[in-house]
């Protein structure tokens, strides 16, 4: 589904990432372990094509298509769909019209009633949101987007206990976790640092992060468990 | 001569405290004659478009009143309510003795020589009366129409809504498709009386070379709501406006919306003053100002004269090229202890952000910019015609392209 190959990138001329290479085959989740300021949201938002984002070295394959040079919009329209970790408000903008955008001409009704978000439907798109608002929001446009690739950068993140679990449940909706593994036709990569999302996703596999390259990869629960023990000094130990 | 003249004659060559100055001896003071026209027969389909762009729908259905004046000539005018006058000014003037103490009480007529022409070179202007206790459900339609290319209109408007009366007045300005320059003078003067409610919206749609001066001051009672929204998204070369609102009685109410749009060539200066003169009165003004390369003041002021009075004042600006100025200049004024008055002023471009954002929802740049610019400039604007709607969304459309 996506591969990257070698990809480098710098934001306003400073290098964040350094040769990554990744590969999410269809059907699966993946997650991205890594700490703050080790470029997992760079790399997130270069596979969703921002601008500030330059691309110096390296290629990014959707559904075996090069996508490099797409615009934003093309990779959405090819079934990227990335869910912000923190979205911009937009006034003015009701929340109603995104999610309209966002399903083209499938009816996102269904959707927003059965997470409880239709009083959020008139609001201004992400304007005093709570922290648990903008998760559910975010994961509801996904969910009227569809997308076959599903980028979520910590998705946990702000949001309180009982919100959690909609998100969980969202999100699982999202991979198509309630069909078997070898049926599911979409793709995940996540980012996550409290690894809560593993209760709710099973996913197949791991990465660490670190400055700008994914040097570790394994199962994700060991994965965690580990970082939980040793955290990411022993990593960097550990690899040198 | 009566004093009122007296101080035109004196103030003929004022020049006005802000906008550019207009020597107002390059427009014409002629033009035809046009018939008096019931039916609205004398206007072709073409004609017809061009006025419904500025909210004017060329009818007396749905209307409890409708007033229209081409140049210097009343062509139509007409009551269609019980509870509801509309006359031309002058004849209100001849008809009620009283109309007259009305005139030049909320605007001063030495205060600029567009004023001052107004008294001295009045055309003429809609007098229109709610009566009190009377609730109007359908809008009265006015439209001072520039029919004739350069020519130079000069009106005064008056409005009295009576205690507890409620009306809706849709003031569309504009101009023949053949006109491309005059200049127009509109002095209005309205009263809020105990109780009353106006909302006044006002859709000027001019061509490239017009000139603007309209000169207004509102009176409000105690619990009346005066509401007034303006807009202007067409070409036009200069507006220069300032209209001043008093809450004289306690408990009024007023909110001013704006929506502007600056083109390439023009200059807009826009503001919005408020006099909380009364006790637990209330006033919201709100600008939305939009430049594709032209120039925008957006001026607001407010003055706290009471205590418990309550006021916000917010001007946003929205800069799409690189060639166009927004000058935001809020001022809040308290004169006394116990005034609740704040302001909001923020101008800047679009948010790359923003746009990548709906980008990254499948929206391609040119509908995630018009999106946001849609969600910009929407203001919430009460009985607008739905032909009006569709006319600012799709000029909101147009503005948002190619930026």
């Amino acid at each position: 589904m996506l591969k990257i190959e070698d990809l480098w990138v710098s934001i306003a001329g400073k290098e964040i990432l350094k040769g990554v290479n990744l590969h999410i085959p269809v059907g699966e989740t993946h997650v991205l372990f890594g700490k703050n300021g080790s470029g997992k949201s760079t790399l997130l938002m270069t596979i969703m094509g921002f601008q500030s984002y330059q691309v110096k070295q390296g290629k990014i394959f959707l559904q075996g298509r090069d996508i490099t040079q797409l615009p934003t919009y093309e990779r959405a329209r090819l079934g990227l769909g990335l869910a912000f970790q923190r979205p911009p408000s937009i006034r003015g903008v009701k929340t109603r019209d995104i999610l309209f955008a966002c399903s083209g001409t499938k009816p996102y009704m269904p959707l927003v009633e059965q997470y409880n978000f239709t009083s959020f439907l008139d609001r201004e798109v992400n304007y005093g949101f709570s922290g648990g608002e903008l998760k559910r929001s975010e994961l509801l446009q996904l969910l009227a987007q569809d997308p076959s690739m599903v980028l979520l950068d910590e998705p946990e993140s702000g949001v309180d206990l009982e919100n959690l679990e909609v998100v969980g449940e969202i999100i699982g909706r999202l991979l198509q976790k309630d069909r078997r593994r070898g049926h599911r036709e979409k793709s995940g990569l996540i980012i996550t640092h409290t690894g809560f999302i593993l209760d709710y996703i099973n996913a197949d596999r791991g990465y660490i992060m670190l400055d700008g390259k994914i040097p570790c990869q394994g199962n994700p629960r060991e994965i965690l468990q580990h970082l939980k023990q040793y955290g990411y000094e022993e990593c960097a130990r550990c690899l040198r | 001569m009566s004093e009122i003249k007296t101080r035109a004659i004196r103030s003929r060559e004022k020049k006005a405290a802000l906008g550019a100055d207009l020597n107002l001896e390059e427009f014409s003071r002629q033009s035809e004659d046009w018939a008096y026209d019931p039916e609205y027969r004398q206007f072709s389909s073409e004609e017809r478009q061009h006025l419904l762009k500025a909210g004017i729908e060329l009818t007396d259905e749905e209307h409890a009143g409708t007033f229209l004046q081409a140049d210097a000539k009343v062509v139509h005018c007409r009551a269609s309510q019980p509870g509801v006058e509309v006359l031309p000014i002058t004849e209100a003037m001849s008809r009620y003795d009283w109309v007259s103490d009305y005139l030049w009480r909320l605007v001063a007529v030495d205060a600029d020589k567009y004023t001052a022409r107004a008294e001295l070179e009045l055309d003429n202007g809609y007098f229109t009366r709610v009566l009190p206790g009377v609730h109007l459900d359908q809008p009265v339609e006015s439209c001072l129409y520039l029919r004739t290319n350069l020519f130079a209109q000069y009106l005064h408007n008056l409005v009295i809504v009576e205690p507890g009366a409620q009306m809706h007045i849709i003031t569309g300005c504009t101009t023949h498709p053949a006109v491309h320059s005059g200049l127009h003078v509109g002095v209005s003067e309205f009263y809020v009386r105990a109780g009353g409610q106006l909302t006044f919206t006002m859709i000027h749609t001019w061509a490239e070379d017009v000139h603007v001066r309209p000169r207004t001051g509102v009176w409000v009672e105690e619990g009346g709501i005066f509401i007034s929204n303006y807009i202007l998204l067409k070409p036009v070369k200069t507006v220069q406006t300032y209209p001043t609102v008093t809450l004289a009685g306690p408990g009024a109410v007023t909110r001013l919306n704006s929506i502007l749009i600056a083109h390439p060539g023009s200059e807009l200066d826009i503001g919005g003053r408020v006099i909380l003169q009364a006790p637990k009165t209330r006033a919201e003004v709100i600008a939305r100002s939009l430049t594709v390369g032209g120039k925008c003041i957006s001026r607001g002021h407010l003055i706290g004269q009471a205590p418990e009075i309550k006021a916000h004042l917010e001007c946003r600006g929205l800069i799409l090229s690189p060639k166009g100025i927004i000058y935001a200049i809020p001022e809040l004024e308290g004169q006394v202890a116990g005034v609740d008055m704040s302001h909001e002023a923020a101008v800047g471009k679009i948010a790359a952000e923003e746009v990548e954002y709906l980008m990254a929802r499948g929206l391609d740049e040119d509908e995630a910019i018009s999106t946001i610019v849609r969600g910009f400039l929407k203001v919430k604007i009460e009985g607008l015609p739905a032909a009006l709607e569709a006319e600012m969304e799709r000029a909101v459309q147009e503005t948002g392209k190619g930026m």
